[in-house]
């Protein structure tokens, strides 16, 4: 007994000594043990901490890949390229355990992007982007950014025929830049094509440069987080109701309530996720794509080319986005206009922009021409004159090319401008009306559609369906200011409920 | 000794408003000065993004046999990296590209990238010869040959051969023309190119430049 309490006593002392000199105790009371988050967390709670976990596996098992990856394009003596031998032989065949870690690698890439998209679900279905959240959204959408980035350098990595055409797709849509599209590409590049010094760049990228911005961004997306509170499923501030000791009457102590519960979670996913590694690590052709498993060859496209499944929504929208698209897309942006334009009669300067945004887009679209179908104004005026500056022709506007990109980008940037785009006076959709309800589920399905037809070869059909998948994706983010108002909300309770 | 006196007075008066001109001066200087050389520092981060020297050298012509290839056969070829094709076109392949011109961007090939030896339709220094960079001109994959003709080419009735980019489905026909309303903007880049003899095709260099 006495010996016993002599230890706790010692380890009492220690633990003042290092409070003394590091606010340890402070940190874990601020953050953990008195961090008071609403007692009505559900299922869709649990991303937020499984999306912590899944960094974790990434970086641990990126660490221990490392150790054996050779990011090296040159032949080896069988004439395999040496980073694909590595990979492919070396990894997957000869390190002890090799294969399974590379799975975990593989796998943990798109469960990142499940659970992600998933924890932006949750953010869209209760209002989490919503004052005074924003800057908690907008880490996120840098984290979310970050990812993507990680995903797309990680993928040249093995050296495959997907990660060599893809990567070749992706750094050439720099090109559709006007001006200095060309020579940017070859500044990503490092070279004119995809080469070696493309893969050592991108290994630099996936290895240290991103990871370091992720985890700035995952420091800053929690500070924020603990900073103003989490939300919950009924969307009202816990913070508004306290006891007399300043505690939120609705919130339990982060840890230990909320911890078992994410650990309850935690063990749910690590079962699904050890299944799919020891039975499905392809994940159909999906995690891994069966392309990937020949070298890269510089001189054949593979007959279909596709990317992972986690950025063919995207990627639909680009090869949605031809010259006979863009007059549907100028039509979407001018009726945005004037909506905007009708509803900003105070704001000279608002109506100044929607007069000069569809102008601006029209002639980056068609040019001088009428809708892109006809020759340029200038041609028949004074056929024979040029009007080309830089490389851009003025009488024809941009190219399709470029717009494509632009979409890509753009709409995935869409996500960051929520917190302004949603003007119901409600935040969660417990409480929201049909209007909205209903548009988000057109969203979620445009995005599955979207989704699937990016992995597909291009079709007539698959064309036709993405175009119009494209605008409802675009018409949830445009039309959300007016939808949202107009929407028929339910009244909002003072205090959480739950059962 | 008076002046002197006053500028200490000066001094002590900044220092009440906790401002220092003299010292702000320096302050600014050194940080503008430091502000420069931080930017010249950063050059070389910039620049070693650049295609270095042995990238930028790895680009010499290349000679080509036409010898070996048989009527409507196609080869490819590495150049700086890229495919080239080499097509030796029928003469009714070549009679079939005028039928294209209506359904074409650039029929003649006046917005398009190639050497001025290899404009108008069928983009070649001898019809027969075709040499093409396979490499589409919307995102950089490369095409592949489809030169069946109509229903049998899976490129629908009015096929009169050409190429199909597998990623995101852009149609050229054999002079490497797009059609409207494809994701790639302009034509295939011809790369310069010259006939050493009637049998030998040089890639990657004028008959000029010799």
């Amino acid at each position: 007994m006495n010996c016993c309490k002599t230890v706790t006593d010692k380890a009492q002392q220690a633990l003042a000594w290092v409070d003394e000199r590091f606010p340890l105790s402070f940190l874990w009371k601020s953050h953990v043990s008195e961090y008071y988050a609403p007692k009505n967390f559900n299922f869709w709670y649990l991303f937020g901490s499984l999306a912590l976990l899944v960094l974790v596996i990434q970086i641990v098992t990126g660490i221990f890949l490392v150790m054996n990856y050779k990011p090296d394009a040159s032949l080896n003596l069988a004439g395999v390229p040496v980073a694909f031998a590595s990979v492919e032989s070396t990894i997957m065949r000869d390190v002890w355990g090799g294969k399974y870690i590379r799975y975990m690698h593989s796998t943990g890439a798109s469960a990142f992007f499940i659970v992600v998209y998933l924890h932006m679900f949750r953010g869209m279905l209760y209002g989490s982007y919503r004052k005074p959240r924003e800057l908690i959204w907008l880490f996120g959408m840098g984290i979310f950014l970050c990812l993507m980035g990680e995903a797309f350098f990680g993928y040249l990595l093995p050296w495959g025929q997907m990660s060599f055409w893809g990567a070749q797709v992706i750094v050439n849509l720099f090109s559709a830049v006007p001006v200095i599209g060309g020579q940017l590409s070859e500044f990503i590049r490092g070279d004119f094509v995809v080469s070696d010094a493309t893969l050592n760049r991108f290994f630099a990228f996936h290895v240290i440069a991103i990871p370091l911005v992720l985890l700035g961004l995952v420091t800053s997306h929690l500070i924020a987080l603990h900073e103003v509170g989490s939300n919950n499923p009924d969307g009202v501030e816990i913070k508004k109701h306290k006891d007399a000791n300043g505690i939120p009457l609705d919130g339990i102590p982060f840890y230990p309530y909320h911890v078992i519960k994410d650990v309850f979670g935690v063990s749910i996913f690590l079962i699904v996720f050890a299944a799919v590694i020891f039975f499905a690590p392809e994940g159909g052709g999906y995690f891994l794509e069966f392309n990937n498993f020949f070298p890269a060859d510089a001189l054949k496209t593979p007959p279909h080319i596709a990317p992972v499944w986690y950025f063919t929504p995207y990627y639909s929208m680009l090869r949605a986005t031809t010259s006979d698209f863009l007059p549907f897309l100028w039509a979407f942006i001018a009726l945005i206009s004037v909506l905007t334009w009708r509803g900003a009669a105070s704001c000279r300067f608002v109506r100044g922009l929607c007069v000069l945004v569809p102008l601006a887009a029209y002639w980056g679209f068609f040019g001088l021409s009428a809708f892109g179908l006809t020759v340029p104004l200038t041609a028949l005026l004074l056929p024979g004159v040029k009007f080309t500056v830089l490389g851009v022709d003025l009488a024809r506007g941009l190219d399709a090319k470029f717009w494509g990109v632009v979409m890509m980008g753009g709409s995935v940037m869409l996500f960051a401008l929520l917190p302004w785009l949603d003007r119901s006076p409600v935040k969660s959709i417990r409480y929201k009306g049909v209007l909205v309800k209903t548009a988000l589920v057109i969203f979620v399905v445009a995005f599955l559609i979207l989704g699937y037809f990016g992995t597909q070869p291009p079709s007539p059909v698959g064309n036709i369906l993405s175009q119009i998948c494209t605008i409802l994706y675009l018409s949830f983010f445009g039309l959300m200011p007016w939808y949202s108002r107009l929407d028929k909300t339910k009244p909002v309770p003072e205090r959480l409920t739950w059962k | 000794m008076s002046d002197n006196k006053e500028n200490a007075s000066n001094g002590e008066s900044c220092c009440a408003c906790s401002l220092d001109p003299e010292r702000r001066a320096l302050l600014a200087a050194t940080a503008g000065v430091g502000a420069i050389v931080g930017l010249g520092v950063a050059a070389p981060f910039v620049g070693s993004f650049l295609p270095s020297e042995r990238a930028k050298a790895a680009g010499a012509p290349v000679e080509y046999d036409l010898s070996k290839l048989a009527p409507g056969q196609m080869d490819t070829i590495e150049w700086q990296g890229k495919p080239v094709w080499i097509v030796r076109r029928t003469p009714e392949m070549v009679a079939a590209l005028k039928k294209n011109d209506a359904n074409l961007v650039d029929p003649n090939s006046e917005r398009s990238e190639q050497p001025e030896y290899a404009k108008g339709t069928a983009r070649a220094i001898k019809d027969e010869y075709f040499v093409c960079l396979g490499v589409c001109t919307h995102l950089g994959c490369s095409p592949n040959p489809k030169f069946l003709l109509g229903a049998e080419s899976g490129m629908g009735e009015d096929w009169n051969g050409g190429f199909l980019c597998p990623c995101h489905g852009s149609r050229f026909d054999l002079a490497g023309r797009v059609f409207k309303s494809m994701p790639a903007p302009v034509n295939l880049v011809i790369p310069p190119h010259s006939y050493l003899s009637d049998t030998r095709l040089l890639i990657g260099k004028d008959s000029k430049e010799s």
